[in-house]
Parts: structure tokens; sequence; C-alpha cells
């Protein structure tokens, strides 16, 4: 189940829908590393409402998303974490730490409206 | 007075990513079948996803049963992690966290057990892993 990325205006928005495989991740990672760099993107939002669990694959592969993204030169944030899957996390001791993380997709926009922003002011 | 147990065991042989996915969901499912919350249905989803991944990384072949338990007044759910790889040389520090031998995160394990009422390894070098955990319905 490959996960749609939609491009809108500088950002690429990736809507996770369904249980993914580790493979799925993996191949979701790559794509949108890839595409920070095609589409010149400044910022990623990866929306996780669907998702079934966040395990510690899932969780390690955001991150590394979110680290690659940035080495790219682009923000990350992910959205839509549900209670149960953040209540599981948190037991689990997944914290996704360094990872920029908002309620849903338009807090995540309005996060990297100000975070890009702000950096092409610098 | 108390609904029959109806609900038959569930048994995934994990040999791909894609076999992951189906434990966990049919982990998921039997748990709201059982009466459980949600966020029970959910600890229960990630832990079989945890232990799935684990027999897929180390041992590459195994299987997860999925079966409904009581004692006494108690009902719960039971999952059972089984395969036939290498087994854990140091089972004590598979269960510390931030140790892995996978170069992951190493909070599989210790992760597990913190989501689950019970949790019991049996695991030799060359004989392969059991692992055995339950979960409650409170």
């Amino acid at each position: 189940m490959q996960v749609p990325i939609l491009k809108q205006g500088p950002y690429l928005i990736a809507t996770i829908q369904s249980a993914l495989t580790d493979a799925d991740i993996v191949l979701l990672r790559d794509a949108l590393v890839e595409r920070v760099g095609r589409d010149r993107a400044r910022g990623v939002i990866i929306d996780v409402t669907a998702l079934d669990v966040m395990d510690s694959f899932a969780t390690g592969t955001l991150q590394d998303v979110a680290q690659m993204v940035r080495l790219r030169g682009a923000e990350t944030v992910i959205v839509g974490i549900q209670p149960d899957v953040a209540f599981a996390m948190v037991h689990m001791g997944l914290t996704l730490e360094g990872v920029a993380t908002r309620l849903d997709l338009e807090e995540g926009l309005d996060f990297l409206n100000r975070t890009t922003r702000a950096s092409a002011h610098r | 007075m108390k609904a029959p147990y109806v609900t038959e065991e569930a048994c995934v042989t994990v040999t791909t990513d894609a076999d992951i996915v189906t434990a966990r969901m049919r982990g998921r499912a039997m748990a709201i079948h059982l009466g459980f919350r949600p966020t029970d249905a959910t600890l229960i989803a990630t832990t079989i996803s945890e232990l799935a991944r684990n027999i897929l990384l180390y041992a590459g072949k195994g299987e997860i049963a999925i079966a409904p338990i009581e004692q006494g007044e108690r009902r719960g759910l039971s999952v059972v992690a089984l395969d036939e790889g290498p087994g854990i040389v140091d089972a004590s520090r598979a269960m510390q966290d931030g140790y892995s031998t996978s170069g992951r995160l190493g909070l599989g394990l210790p992760g597990v057990r913190r989501l689950m009422d019970e949790f019991e390894i049996d695991s030799c070098a060359n004989r392969g892993t059991t692992i055995r955990v339950k979960k409650w319905n409170t």
C-alpha cells in the first residue's frame, strides 16, 4: 500500500491511509527524501491519523525521515497521532524526540508556515 | 450471566512484513470482540507488532498465537510468539531499554513488557524463543 504524496505550494503532504508494512514505511521515507529535492519543497507533513500502530520500527523510521529531510534543507511535522496510539507510544518509551508533532493537518501547515518563513528571513 | 466464550484461537505464521500487519489486526479484532477498550486493543496490537517483527528479524520464521484466556473471574487475552531461530543469547540484556543486536532502537521487548500485564520469555541459544504475554480485561 503506497502512500500518496501531494505537493501543496512549497510543502509535501503524505497522508497515510491504512496500516503500513515495514517495507511501505521505508518506501515512504525514500520517496519523501527524494521528492524534497525534486519538488524543491520547504516542508513535509506526514499525516498518521489512519495508522493503526506506531511501534518501534514506525517511530524509528519516521524519526529518520525527519532527520534526513532536515539534512536536505526542509522541515518535517507529523500530524494526527491518535490518543490511543500516543498512550501506547509513551508506555513503550517511544518519544519521537526531536521531531515536530502537531494535532492535525491545519496545525501542521501553520507550523510549517511559521518555521519556513522564519528561516527564509534569516 | 456471562456470554459463553466462543472466540477461537487465531494463529498467524510470520514470514514476511505483511504478516506483522495481519497478526496485529487479528489481535486487535479479537481484543475488541472480547470487550477490551480501544486503548487496550491498541496496546495489544502494538505488542503483537513488536513480537512479530522480532520473529522476522531474528528467526526469519515463526508463529503468533492469540487466544482468549480465563482465570477465575478474570478474562483476558494471551499472545504467544514462537520461533525456532538462534535464540536470545542474553535474555536479561535483551530486556534492557536501548539494548539491541539489530541496530534499531532497542525498545521492542522492554516496551512490550510495559504494555502487557504478564510477560514471560523462554529462550535458549540455538533452540529458539518463546515469548508469552497476557493482558487482563479490567
